[in-house]
């Protein structure tokens, strides 16, 4: 396999690392909030991926061009399907952490071993 | 040479990412994460996605940031150390990493055009937009006709975690209920984040609505002018505080918005209904099919915008107020 061959894949490696990060960051930290970081970047590392798919060699970003024939342009669907996942991300995101707050008023801790310990 | 560019940005990514997962002060986490969102942008950029590379710079980057830091401010600052259970964590995420990696070697290779997800529909879209809707960006068109129920579905999940984020924050904290120091400072006594934020906050808002107006014809929509229109009143919200920011756009409009823009993306789909249509078919609005769907795109997305707008800023809000009360 070429260099430039292996380098093609170099976007979905990025996903996998990028993925496994945030998802070790969810299973080992007990820090409440440090748990919705992790989640937060396994949540854009799937959104690389989908984007990662829309390119196609050549192409430009789906905004059609008048007078122009012959243009390629990148796949516009999964653009649509993330950039309504980002905005959703962020509300279920701010849900999590308004848990998180009143976890903190009602324990004292965001810490869950602590608040395992409590209970 | 963007190749480069783009090799680097992705290494770039990667160092922050661990560098969040393993800084121990949350405030810092948070300020890594608003760049591994900007990073993040970056790349959609040259990944030909440019309205998602928007919303990811105004979002990710943005008012992610500061909800983080209204709950840090609520919170912790610091996490505590961990004990036991990283080596298990690490080979699990290590095999799965190794087991992604070795899945990616049957996926097509980046920009193939004969990929399967550029055979699909993709290829139906670029080809009748132009006949079926006559607007330039056909994510707009995607995002508000061909697949309209997806992002009502979107817009009312949106407005579900907004109602869910009041009525966990809305009740007030039992200890200290009735001692509210409403007139919080903001950054009134630092003269230069004033001076420039000042500045900037109207035109944050004129990009806003550019956005909102010129979807149609270039990368922007609803999502991300609700999204930057936020953004805007956030920082005015930031220099003049909170009680300012309330005078300026009160709870009521906020909530007005919200429920407004979800029943007007609701409503726009009942209307088709009526005239004879498929539930937000946009083709009946107007006599000319062309001209209905682009009425009925207009319309939604100004539905969209103000829906996300609202709900962005109720949740900040509902953070900001909970850090006065306590």
């Amino acid at each position: 396999m070429k260099l430039l061959e292996l380098l093609g894949y170099y976007n979905y490696w990025v996903f996998a690392i990028a993925l496994v990060i945030g998802l070790y960051a969810v299973i080992s930290k007990t820090n409440l909030i440090k748990k919705l970081i992790g989640l937060s970047i396994f949540q854009s590392a799937v959104f690389l991926m989908y984007i990662t798919m829309d390119k196609v060699e050549g192409g430009t970003a789906p905004i059609i061009k008048a007078g122009v024939e012959d243009q390629i342009y990148s796949n516009p669907l999964p653009q649509v399907l993330i950039l309504t996942a980002i905005v959703v991300g962020v509300s279920t995101l701010a849900l999590g952490l308004a848990i998180v707050v009143r976890v903190n008023e009602r324990y004292g801790t965001i810490e869950e071993s602590e608040i395992l310990e409590s209970d | 040479m963007i190749f480069v560019f783009s090799l680097f940005l992705l290494s770039l990514l990667i160092i922050v990412a661990i560098a969040i997962v393993q800084a121990k002060n949350l405030f810092v986490s948070v300020m890594l994460l608003s760049i591994f969102s900007l990073l993040m942008a970056t790349n959609f950029f040259i990944l030909d996605a440019a309205d998602v590379a928007l919303t990811e710079a105004a979002v990710g980057a943005g008012i992610t940031t500061v909800i983080f830091l209204s709950a840090l401010a609520l919170t912790a600052q610091r996490e505590r150390k961990v004990v036991g259970g990283r080596n298990i964590a690490l080979i699990a995420v290590a095999v799965l990493a190794s087991l992604i990696i070795y899945a990616t070697f049957e996926k097509p290779r980046l920009g193939d055009p004969n990929a399967p997800v550029h055979q699909h529909v993709a290829p139906w879209y670029l080809e009748k937009t132009p006949e079926y809707i006559d607007i330039p960006n056909i994510v707009t068109a995607v995002l508000s006709s061909y697949r309209g129920y997806d992002t009502l579905g979107e817009v009312f999940v949106v407005f579900t975690a907004c109602i869910g984020v009041l009525f966990i924050l809305g009740a007030k904290p039992a200890s200290l209920r009735g001692e509210r120091n409403a007139e919080r400072a903001g950054l009134r006594h630092h003269l230069i984040p004033q001076v420039v934020g000042r500045l900037l906050v109207p035109f944050i808002v004129l990009f806003g609505l550019y956005v909102q107006f010129h979807g149609e014809y270039g990368p922007g929509g609803g999502f991300q002018a609700g999204a930057i229109i936020a953004t805007g009143v956030i920082l005015y919200a930031l220099l003049e505080g909170e009680a300012a920011a309330l005078r300026a756009i009160p709870r009521s409009v906020l909530l007005g918005l919200v429920v407004g823009g979800a029943l007007l993306f609701g409503g726009v789909g009942v209307v088709c209904m009526l005239m004879g249509g498929a539930f937000l078919d946009y083709s009946v609005l107007q006599s000319d099919p062309v001209w209905g769907q682009q009425l009925g795109i207009v319309i939604i997305e100004a539905g969209v915008g103000m829906a996300v707008c609202g709900a962005l800023l109720s949740i900040f809000h509902a953070f900001a107020a909970r850090e006065i009360a306590q």
